[in-house]
């Protein structure tokens, strides 16, 4: 197996979805190569070089890459892998990797295999699908298999590698697409998808000014915070907080989900947590039947009793 | 200028599926069934770009069994003017609907093509991004807003750590995300005008489209179940059952 990871980072450092995705690599076989496409992105080839298991870092490095629009991603794989011979090219399942690999896997006349939890075969793979009510077990007919790998299901890989990068020239600028502009949540806490601890809230919340509640939990614990879609529609939290089917995927030791009732499509990005807290006014919300420790009450006399309590232990 | 909007009839969000004892897939027999809710959306916001006389006509395509003209029908009742069945019982992929799109571009020509974001059954988060790289055109994915002005489309999308803003040079691809628009109902007067609206019916076969599967399926199992349902009385059970019990907190 040659297998080929699509390297996710902000031109100074690697996203830690990426390692999840060398992990699933290392499944596959141990002749690993991680392309790198940015902008002054050196130290970002060096870290990827650590990864155990991976041999060959391709960095392509142009001024047009720095925010690379998923034509010119897709671009610079599709030359790489021309260039090589490839059976499996990875990526993780964010908001990047779905964007890039299904134009490369059109442009081979190949399937894209979708968020996979587990390999079964160098052909075969596990995917959730119906909001992870289901998990079909895939087959793959294509001498090249394009994956994007849900990250909460494979651990974040080790770092005892050395291996060489090879820089090459970036291929021509494509621009019928361009980035004009960014609006990105700045937070001091932990990143939602690879945080220990993560606190959310939903349309129980009432108010984004409310859910300065959560902040000062999360101060507590240094959780990450997220949300339900509904407290993201109605405008109280960024769309990036945004917990799901449709959002993001997570799997932290904890989940506290507060004012949260428990939609399938809220609890198909959650349900792999280790230990699910809820807080709900609601005893039947369906949130408690998945919850380890289901607390009935309003949130709004809980949790300034636990955050208090979380100070004085 | 022209727009179109390719929809997929699936199971409705609210059902809760089965998967079949024998493992070989979904119990859809009797299932509710609706137009994939990103599609709506997609639908929604053709629509408004004809209200503001930026798009002149809508078509809508839909691949999949003869049941998917009623999905189309609620497609033009919310405002599209055109609908094309795709008609084929064959197992659709991704890859395939792409190239089935495809063939549909070439004869219609739109100038913009809205698709969801994704199918909520396969979940697979592709169709819209092969459509753009088998047609060579940009594409601007998980879309909160959408312009249209001097053959440009600006869209705001959802990214991971926020929203990013994208210019695409038309003819290009959009995918909705949920913040784009909230859908409207049709009513009852525009479902019965959706009745009189055409509806083409052609075939894979027809527009020359090998939709042979790339991935077979070979097994469908139910996820591990949780056991849930624990509680606690109260704040203090809670916090020291988080600390001595599950051992999540210090
Ligand atoms: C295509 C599609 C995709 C979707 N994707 C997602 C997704 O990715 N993520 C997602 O989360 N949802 C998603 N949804 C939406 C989902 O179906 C639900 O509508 C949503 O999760 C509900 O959010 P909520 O639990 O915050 O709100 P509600 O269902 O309104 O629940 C609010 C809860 O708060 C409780 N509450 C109210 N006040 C208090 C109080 N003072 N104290 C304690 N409890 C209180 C109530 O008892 C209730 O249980 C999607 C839906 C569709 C159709
Ligand atoms: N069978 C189909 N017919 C028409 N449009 C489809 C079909 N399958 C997928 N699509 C479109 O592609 C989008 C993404 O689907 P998917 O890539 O399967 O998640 C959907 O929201 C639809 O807009």
């Amino acid at each position: 197996m040659t297998i080929l990871v699509l390297a996710e980072h902000d031109n100074s450092s690697l996203k830690s979805a990426t390692s999840h995705a060398v992990t699933a690599a290392q499944k596959l076989g141990d002749d690993i190569t991680v392309l790198v496409v940015g902008y002054d992105a050196a130290s970002v080839a060096h870290a990827a070089a650590q990864f155990a298991g991976v041999r060959r870092i391709v960095h392509v490095d142009a001024p047009h890459l720095q925010k690379p629009t998923a034509e010119n991603v897709a671009a610079e794989l599709l030359a790489v892998i021309r260039a090589g011979k490839y059976t499996h090219v990875l990526a993780p399942s964010t908001a990047f990797g779905k964007n890039v690999l299904p134009r490369v896997a059109a442009v081979l006349d190949v399937a894209q295999i979708s968020d996979i939890t587990a390999i079964e075969a160098p052909d075969t793979f596990i995917r959730p699908i119906y909001a992870g009510n289901a998990f079909a077990t895939i087959q793959s007919k294509d001498a090249i298999k394009v994956i994007t790998v849900r990250t909460t299901a494979f651990e974040s890989a080790g770092g005892e590698g050395a291996a060489s990068i090879e820089t090459t020239p970036a291929q021509a600028e494509i621009a019928t697409a361009k980035v004009v502009g960014e609006e990105l949540t700045t937070s001091e806490r932990p990143e939602l998808t690879s945080a220990r601890i993560v606190i959310s809230g939903g349309r129980g919340l009432g108010s984004g000014d409310n859910f300065k509640l959560l902040e000062a939990l999360a101060d507590k614990l240094n959780a990450a915070i997220g949300a339900s879609r509904a407290a993201v529609d109605a405008g109280y939290v960024p769309n990036d907080y945004q917990v799901g089917q449709t959002g993001k995927i997570v799997a932290p030791d904890l989940y506290i989900a507060i004012g949260i009732s428990g939609a399938i499509q809220h609890l198909a990005g959650m349900k792999d947590s280790k230990v699910i807290v809820a807080i709900n006014k609601d005893p039947e919300a369906p949130i408690f039947q998945i919850a380890d420790y289901g607390l009935v009450g309003d949130l709004f006399d809980v949790i300034p009793q636990l955050t208090a309590k979380l100070s004085s232990p | 200028m022209k727009l179109l909007v390719p929809i997929k009839r699936v199971v409705d969000f609210n059902v809760k599926v089965r998967v079949k004892p024998d493992g070989s897939g979904i119990d859809i027999a009797n299932v509710k069934m609706s137009m994939n809710p990103f599609d709506e959306i997609a639908v929604e916001e053709a629509v408004r770009l004809k209200e503001k006389n930026i798009a002149t006509e809508i078509v809508v395509v839909s691949c999949g069994t003869a049941n998917c003209q009623e999905t189309l029908r609620t497609a033009l009742a919310i405002g599209a003017d055109r609908a094309i069945l795709i008609d084929t019982n064959a197992d659709l992929q991704p890859l395939a609907v792409a190239k089935l799109l495809k063939a549909i571009v070439a004869k219609e020509q739109p100038q913009l093509v809205i698709l969801g974001k994704q199918a909520i059954d396969d979940d697979a988060n592709q169709t819209g991004q092969m459509l753009a790289a088998l047609l060579d055109w940009p594409q601007a994915t998980f879309a909160s807003k959408l312009d249209v002005a001097n053959g440009v489309a600006t869209v705001k999308r959802e990214v991971d750590g926020g929203l990013e803003t994208l210019e695409i040079k038309l003819p290009a691809i959009v995918t909705t995300d949920l913040r784009l628009n909230e859908p409207r109902y049709a009513t009852l007067p525009n479902i019965m005008k959706a009745k009189k609206k055409p509806l083409e019916t052609l075939t894979p076969e027809a527009l020359g489209v090998d939709v042979t599967p790339h991935l077979v399926t070979l097994k469908v199992v139910e996820p591990p179940k949780r056991r849930g349902g624990g509680k606690v009385a109260d704040v203090a059970e809670l916090v020291a059952k988080l600390r001595n019990e599950a051992k999540v907190i210090p």
